[in-house]
């Protein structure tokens, strides 16, 4: 029996070979305790406040609105030690990880982000960390694997399938049933099985309270909506925790990579159906035969064919909206946003930055306030936006 | 009575050991599929354990892996596969035949359908590889309804509460899992103790078949001597498979040799 309710709605639970079960209740137990335990959540938040850099800033763009009337407010995670939101959640984990007394840490990354993440917290908690990385994006993120490397971490090149996160998240959880006696697996997202989704928004939950406090001692009201990209969407769940029972509108933004009516993409949510993948019932990209489909995204962070349990479900009752952006678009916004503000986002991010641009164009006359997650910094991605500027230069020259 | 057991029934009396192979359905086609599984069955299988491919099969190494990729890479629709199935209950009227799937393309069919689909091909037996005994609720209840034993996979570290849910819900036979982990070959030497294999009796009276990692006489000898009623060898055959691909007469060959010198292991009577 679970201690917490492992289901979001229909959504959630925990769908994997009988073997992790012992290990998912474990780790339920020890979460519960860590919860309750003053110690814990003291440590916790020293580590935030001391070594991670809590709290982020909430930035105005002013640049950015210039000749409308909305406001974009930007929650800066990509000012966190790492680069973004991932350390807030990993240093939970890992705390979990060491009051279970497991040595090691398996993680699964595909930007590199959470990979970069799970080196820093082991690196901090002595713990040895063998990352999972699917072999394209170890070729597209290579800055953050030489990091993960620096911090002492080990990471796997993943051949298997599509060389991309789903695979790599497949090889981590193939690791963990064998060795779950001493690893603790360390999800990046807040997606998988009962526990996780829980876990991850608990760790990331500060996100949404920093901001609400912040936007009030600014605005003096809430904002009019808070926009967040969704990949698995741990971010995102971070940020509209402490507004989902307010009247605040939440939007999430999945990766349209290169179009939804190529196929390639990464949007479950709006173009997947219920399934059961990944130890979770959630939305899936699958085939009409059920299999599991390969996503796209230009942001190796949002390139994931499922997305959290929790997402699913506040989609499901219309609490939040779920919209897609295009890589183009993103790649704009990415720039927009570099050159305006001088903040360089990360991809994954220039998608809900994107999808705020479109509804302050939309209509520039509207007061309107917003707040965009900026999840995480851009350097990660300066080479692939490079490469891809380079070609579209070339093409022009060409026309 | 099942057709499970009666093949217990007269394995016991025959004082031998089951054996039971996995392969995987349309690996590497439908057509060789069928004919690798004909060979299987008339070299020794006492039952028969078929994959449906799934694209991300997480309790699966690399050896199984890479068979339901081929699979799939052929297009094969999952109705083909109970075609298969179908077509060899029709030729085998009373081989105990099970498949190991995974929940998604259970879910993605139907339910329903799905356990329906099963009882028309003549099927026996259900696993459902990823999900374990504290969610399947909504599919034991319909899959008790077309008649369809629900597999349960039994960790080598099970304590009382879980053998005691395995024991209320098992039916068919129990596997035993060798050892933690996914499928496949390993260099480790894999037994059971007498111990724990009491213990599992003591909560119920199925049968028990030992999987993972089993690619020897040696291993089958010492499962069933550990109190086991036979084993399910995968990984082995699958490999004989994938390092055959282009010599089908070979292939069909290794695999009939394979085949009959394990079912020879579960033949020594035991003292």
């Amino acid at each position: 029996m679970t201690l917490l309710n492992p289901y979001f709605g229909k959504f959630g639970g925990m769908y994997v070979p009988q073997i992790l079960m012992p290990a998912l209740y474990q780790l339920e137990k020890n979460f519960v305790d860590a919860k309750k335990d003053s110690n814990f959540q003291k440590s916790f938040f020293n580590y935030l406040k001391n070594y991670a850099g809590r709290p982020t800033p909430l930035t105005l763009c002013n640049n950015l609105t210039n000749g409308t009337k909305t406001r974009i407010y930007l929650k800066r995670e990509d000012l966190l030690h790492g680069g973004a939101h991932k350390t807030n959640q990993v240093l939970g984990q890992a705390m979990l990880a060491v009051k279970m007394k497991k040595k090691e840490i398996i993680a699964e990354t595909g930007a590199g982000q959470h990979g970069v993440a799970a080196a820093i917290a082991s690196a901090l908690f002595n713990l040895k960390c063998k990352i999972y990385m699917g072999y394209k994006d170890i070729k597209r993120q290579s800055p953050n694997v030489f990091r993960m490397k620096l911090m002492g971490a080990e990471v796997v090149s993943v051949e298997s399938g599509s060389g991309t996160l789903k695979d790599a998240c497949n090889e981590a959880l193939r690791d963990w049933s064998r060795n779950y006696q001493k690893s603790h697996y360390m999800i990046g997202t807040a997606a998988g099985p009962h526990p996780y989704p829980t876990i991850v928004k608990e760790f990331q939950k500060m996100i949404g309270e920093e901001a609400k406090k912040q936007i009030l001692e600014q605005e003096n009201r809430l904002p009019d909506a808070i926009i967040a990209c969704v990949g698995g969407g741990s971010n995102a769940i971070g940020i509209f925790s402490d507004f989902i029972d307010e009247d605040v509108n939440l939007i999430g933004v999945e990766p349209a990579g290169q179009g939804i009516e190529t196929g390639k993409h990464g949007a479950p949510l709006n173009h997947g159906r219920t399934g059961i993948y990944f130890g979770m019932k959630s939305h899936l990209m699958q085939s009409q035969e059920g299999q599991i489909e390969k996503s796209w995204s230009i942001s190796a962070g949002l390139d994931f064919p499922s997305v959290g349990p929790e997402h699913s479900w506040l989609n499901s009752i219309h609490r939040a909206k779920y919209v897609s952006i295009t890589d183009i678009e993103a790649l704009e916004a990415f720039q927009i946003l570099s050159k305006k503000e001088g903040i360089i986002p990360a991809l994954e991010s220039s998608h809900a930055l994107a999808y705020a641009l479109k509804l302050m164009y939309l209509d520039p006359k509207k007061e309107q306030v917003f707040i965009v997650n900026l999840s995480g910094r851009g350097d990660k991605d300066i080479f692939t936006v490079r490469e891809i500027l380079k070609k579209t230069e070339k093409k022009h020259e060409s026309l | 009575m099942s057709r499970y057991k009666k093949m217990f029934q007269k394995l016991s009396f025959l004082k031998e050991g089951c054996f039971v192979p996995f392969v995987v359905i349309g690996d590497p086609s439908l057509e060789m599929s069928l004919k690798i599984i004909e060979t299987l069955i008339e070299n020794g299988a006492d039952a028969l354990e078929l994959g449906i491919p799934f694209s991300d099969p997480l309790a699966d190494g690399p050896i199984i892996q890479k068979a339901s990729l081929r699979a799939l890479y052929k297009k094969n629709t999952f109705l083909q596969c109970f075609e298969l199935i179908e077509n060899i209950r029709n030729k085998y009227l009373h081989l105990p035949i099970g498949i190991l799937l995974y929940a998604n393309l259970v879910y993605n069919y139907g339910i329903k359908n799905f356990y329906y689909q099963c009882f028309r091909s003549g099927l026996d037996s259900v696993l459902i590889a990823d999900i374990p005994i504290e969610e399947y609720e909504p599919f034991y209840k319909i899959a008790n309804q077309y008649n369809i034993n629900s597999i349960f996979i039994c960790p080598p570290d099970a304590d009382d509460s879980l053998l005691s849910k395995i024991s209320l819900y098992a039916k068919g036979y129990i596997y035993l899992l060798s050892r933690p982990g996914v499928t496949g070959i390993e260099k480790k030497t894999i037994s059971l103790s007498n111990i724990f294999i009491e213990k599992i009796k003591k909560y119920n009276s199925l049968p028990l078949l030992q999987g993972f990692g089993i690619e020897n006489p040696t291993q089958i000898q010492k499962s069933i001597l550990s109190g086991t009623n036979g084993v399910i060898c995968g990984s082995a055959i699958i490999d004989i498979i994938e390092k055959n691909l282009n010599k089908e007469k070979k292939m069909i060959n290794e695999i009939k040799n394979f085949t009959s010198k394990l079912k020879k292991a579960t033949k020594f009577v035991q003292s």
